[in-house]
């Protein structure tokens, strides 16, 4: 039970404080792509919203961020929000939070 | 030896022509222009399609992912409206940014009246339709998208239809409005309520007769017979994905452009790998063309033989194309990863592709499927060629 214990804390540690570290460059690169040109076909370019809401850092900062995470993997029930979960791994819809919450600068 | 010598008269001619002459190289006409939005670096670039050569770029349009155009009858100026409330105005012979006005918080789409003289641009924030002088981009007309208690909705699918009226949907009422602008500063409005779930977007048939919002909240289209308003909604292909699992949608389709061949209509599934096929006789499915991924564009050359389709993410590197007869695929191309957008030349012999991630527009001939001409450009997503100014709808 504590074997189990500490290790589901330690992969949420890891999950929470190394988020993005084990991404190469590339797909950082690929991600942010992903961030600017598909996320923001609905949220807007500049994440300013559009038929999905605003995602910038002072919209974001008040919402729990594994909530948030969550949200790019489950998607949002009965709106346009599609699950990311068949592209994305958690690690890397994290690492997106991040970028988001910092607010986009180019990579 | 005799001088020659000439009468004045003569000279004055002959200098005049030399005058009309140059003029004449220095002229230009615009019905073989294009206008290719560059979302990411706020500008639009300036093509021909007889040559297919890049003219010019105009700067300082802002923001503008989900780009679009609309255009003058005179094809000199291009309407475009960008995702942040931006309405431009751009002189495509002068290439010049010739008036803009930032209109709302958040926009997606505008239309030109069946006049020229008005524009209309469809907002999200704060969600209406807000009409402009096309000719001096000063406000005409506000019309809030209001609805239940107090509240504005999104609106999308605006088009222009005849009889001065514009036509769109509201994404969170549910409903579609009729504006008629015979008094431009004083719309009239019919509202149709309860069309369906979360309209996506709307097409008008290129005779200005049916009005179809495509619906994202549940499967079918909604159609409205504009020729007899009084006749309501009919709700078309109510259950044309029932039982099956919807796949997550990670761009939504886009129904600007009617596809059309003979009496049958190509419109993109949501949430499925296939186009659907609708008898517009009877408004019923007509067949199902399964296809490489979730349609965003499904575009009838000028002359309906083929249908061209693009994809969402993760499959917007390929393009195929429909042969309407047999309602077969007849080619997949992949011109590069980020198709956003495929236009046709006027008659249809060409079609313009814009790849994003590659940085590309590609011109592919529609017959042998060649690809003949790649040109630079930033980011590329919509193109509009200068032939819309002429097509209901578009």
């Amino acid at each position: 039970m504590s074997r189990w214990l500490s290790a589901s804390v330690l992969s949420l540690l890891c999950m929470t404080a190394f988020s993005g570290e084990t991404l190469s460059p590339q797909r950082r690169a690929q991600l942010h792509d992903l961030l600017v040109q598909d996320c923001g076909s609905c949220h807007g370019l500049t994440m300013h919203g559009g038929l999905g809401p605003a995602l910038l850092p002072a919209s974001l900062r008040d919402k729990p961020r594994e909530l948030l995470i969550d949200t790019v993997m489950n998607g949002r029930p009965d709106t346009a929000m599609p699950p990311w979960a068949p592209l994305l791994s958690r690690d890397e819809a994290a690492w997106m939070i991040d970028q988001l919450r910092k607010g986009l600068t180019s990579p | 030896m005799k001088a020659l010598r000439f009468h004045p008269a003569l000279l004055l001619i002959l200098s005049l022509a030399i005058v009309v002459n140059v003029r004449a190289d220095a002229l230009r006409g615009s019905g073989d222009l294009a206008l290719v939005v560059e979302r990411a670096s706020g500008t639009v670039q300036i093509v021909e399609t007889s040559g297919n050569t890049s003219l010019c770029r105009v700067d300082g349009l802002g923001d503008l992912s989900h780009a679009s155009a609309v255009f003058s009858r005179d094809q000199r100026y291009a309407f475009v409206f960008g995702r942040d409330g931006g309405l431009s105005k751009v002189d495509m012979l002068t290439c010049k940014l010739v008036a803009r006005t930032l209109q709302a918080g958040n926009s997606i789409g505008g239309a030109i009246s069946q006049n020229g003289r008005l524009v209309a641009v469809s907002n999200y924030e704060p969600g209406g339709v807000r009409v402009f002088d096309s000719a001096t981009l000063e406000p005409v007309a506000d019309i809030p998208a209001t609805w239940g208690e107090n509240q504005t909705s999104k609106v999308i699918g605006l088009v222009d239809a005849p009889g001065q009226r514009f036509v769109f949907s509201l994404w969170d009422a549910g409903e579609t409005w009729v504006a008629d602008m015979h008094d431009p500063a004083h719309p009239s409005i019919t509202k149709f309520t309860g069309i369906g779930r979360n309209p996506y977007d709307g097409l008008i048939t290129p005779d200005g007769r049916y009005y179809i919002a495509g619906l994202f909240g549940e499967d079918g289209l909604a159609l409205i017979d504009l020729w007899n308003t009084d006749a309501g909604v009919k709700r078309i292909l109510p259950d044309y994905g029932k039982g099956e699992e919807k796949l997550p949608v990670y761009k939504m389709p886009h129904l600007e452009g009617w596809a059309i061949a003979g009496r049958q209509a190509f419109v993109p599934a949501v949430g499925r790998h296939e186009v659907l096929v609708i008898d517009m006789d009877t408004w019923q499915l007509a067949g199902k063309i399964p296809v490489h991924g979730q349609p965003v564009f499904v575009m009838a050359r000028p002359d309906g033989r083929q249908v061209w389709v693009n994809f969402a993410v993760p499959d917007n590197d390929t393009v195929q194309v429909i042969d309407t007869q047999t309602l077969k695929l007849v080619k997949t191309l992949q011109p590069g990863k980020g198709v956003l957008h495929m236009e046709f030349e006027p008659r249809g012999e060409q079609v313009w592709v814009s790849v994003r991630d590659l940085d590309q527009l590609q011109v592919y001939d529609t017959e042998t499927f060649e690809k003949l001409v790649t040109l630079p450009a930033q980011k590329p997503s919509g193109i509009f060629t200068t032939a819309r100014a002429m097509r209901t709808g578009l």
